[in-house]
């Protein structure tokens, strides 16, 4: 951390480029201190879409990836369409998203669930797929139906598999909520830095975005610390 | 217990894996097939469990319901050791029995363990939880493949002869590559090369036979000769 602000401010003295092409960390830190209220705002904003995106993204991506492992043709036509779907460029989705959504919440939720929820359908759907070995062989000598097959073996043995999914998700979901923000929208943080980018206010889109990037390891922080604490309860170490 | 003593039988081949073999257990005994790794014994066993193969197998099968017991004791990491013996129950939807299932899990010496999570215990009463499932299903026919190949020498007599004794009455078949369990554990050896199967005579007297009985090193001595040769 502090070796990151010692090389920030070697180069804003090397370079000697003016504040508003690179400000150093003081302005960027007093910025942050005069725009405290907006920056909060802003982020509050954020978080929300954020947080509602990623638990509607992973609960599709859930859905999705069980509907693939129960009928085994709709998951052979989506595992491909997965794929692709992951070529799409999520910038040119998010002027498309405005013009259907509107400017308001919708579109930046939309965002956040797009990005969020084909990891957590790969990842799950992947679990589903390969379960252990050993335990598959016993549970199938004990003539059980698929769907208890699914209930209390191959979902729960895909756990810690969903888990890396929805991690996945967390580490993206405020890009796409900032994504959202930045192509259409007047509140949040995305907009923020956009308006002070404008504006040449370089210092407050640099605070910005340090909070763009606090907010995301601290959502990250939070989801791996609750999906471990879960998977320890469920006898996964 | 349902068992019709009724042989189970598995004839055919399976073109470059194996011979044409003719296999049958005899009711309510314990069958050793000892082998090389990768000979197709765990394809035979698989077949007599209905599970799948992977292989192109021309023949016919007849069996009975069976249970299954591998090397990796295939426990689910979130169930309890009570939650994974009663695991048949719990899969067909069927009303737990804590009862029988208490009495299995003290049957294999894991009393008090009831509630412990497999990741909490040692191999070898991770085998003694597979065991007491195997038990629970109550089936006529068991498979057990490998099943104490994991365990040290010490373990490997203790929770071998445990098995045998636990399932006396059941037609069972013991899968390994180790001579010395399957001298000690047979009541009949049947020896599997890549040129078929071969009954060789066992030790005298009833299993779980002693370790370092005359008779059971000398036959130990000979099925590894047949191995080797």
């Amino acid at each position: 951390m502090l070796a990151v602000l010692a090389l920030w401010q070697a180069a804003v003295w090397l370079t000697g480029l003016p504040t508003y092409l690179l400000p150093g960390p003081r302005p960027v830190m007093q910025a942050l201190i005069a725009s405290r209220t907006a920056i909060a705002q802003a982020a509050a904003y954020t978080a929300g879409e954020t947080l509602i995106g990623l638990a509607l993204g992973a609960t599709l991506g859930i859905a999705l990836a069980l509907a693939m492992a129960t009928w085994r043709p709709v998951g052979r036509a989506l595992a491909p369409a997965l794929i692709v779907s992951q070529a799409i460029p999520i910038f040119a989705l998010a002027p498309i998203l405005t013009l259907w959504l509107g400017f308001g919440l919708a579109p930046k939720i939309a965002m956040v669930v797009l990005i969020v929820f084909v990891p957590v359908t790969q990842a799950l759907y992947d679990g589903l797929m390969a379960p252990p070995a050993a335990q598959m062989d016993v549970a199938l000598t004990m003539g059980p139906s698929r769907c208890a097959m699914l209930r209390h073996l191959r979902l729960p043995a895909a756990l810690p598999r969903l888990a890396s999914g929805v991690r996945l998700g967390a580490i993206y979901a405020p890009v796409g909520a900032v994504i959202g923000e930045w192509i259409g929208g007047a509140r949040g943080l995305g907009a923020l830095m956009l308006q002070a980018n404008g504006r040449m206010k370089t210092d407050l889109m640099f605070a910005a975005l340090i909070v763009v990037v606090a907010l995301s390891l601290a959502l990250y922080a939070t989801v791996d610390r609750m999906l471990a604490r879960f998977l320890v309860r469920r006898g996964f170490c | 217990m349902t068992a019709a003593p009724r042989s189970v039988r598995v004839t055919g081949e399976a073109p470059g894996l194996f011979a044409p073999v003719d296999l049958t257990l005899p009711p309510l005994s314990v069958t050793c097939l000892l082998g090389a790794s990768g000979v197709g014994k765990s394809t035979l066993l698989r077949l007599l469990a209905g599970l799948p193969t992977g292989v192109a197998f021309r023949g016919r099968v007849e069996r009975l319901p069976a249970a299954l017991m591998g090397q990796d004791a295939g426990l689910l990491p979130w169930l309890t050791v009570a939650q994974n013996v009663g695991l048949g129950a719990r899969l067909r939807g069927e009303p737990e029995a804590p009862a029988r299932t208490a009495r299995l899990i003290e049957a294999v010496g894991l009393e008090g363990s009831a509630g412990r999570l497999p990741a909490q215990l040692s191999g070898g009463q991770r085998q003694r939880v597979a065991l007491a499932r195997t038990l629970a299903e109550d089936r006529p026919l068991v498979l057990l493949d490998e099943p104490f190949s994991a365990l040290d020498v010490r373990l490997r007599l203790l929770i071998g002869d445990m098995a045998v004794r636990l399932l006396t009455g059941r037609t069972v078949l013991i899968v390994t590559h180790d001579p010395a369990e399957a001298a000690r554990l047979g009541d009949r050896i049947v020896v599997m090369t890549p040129e078929g199967l071969s009954e060789q005579p066992p030790p005298r007297g009833p299993i779980p036979r002693r370790h370092d009985a005359p008779d059971v090193l000398a036959t130990q001595a000979r099925l590894t000769g047949r191995l080797i040769a």
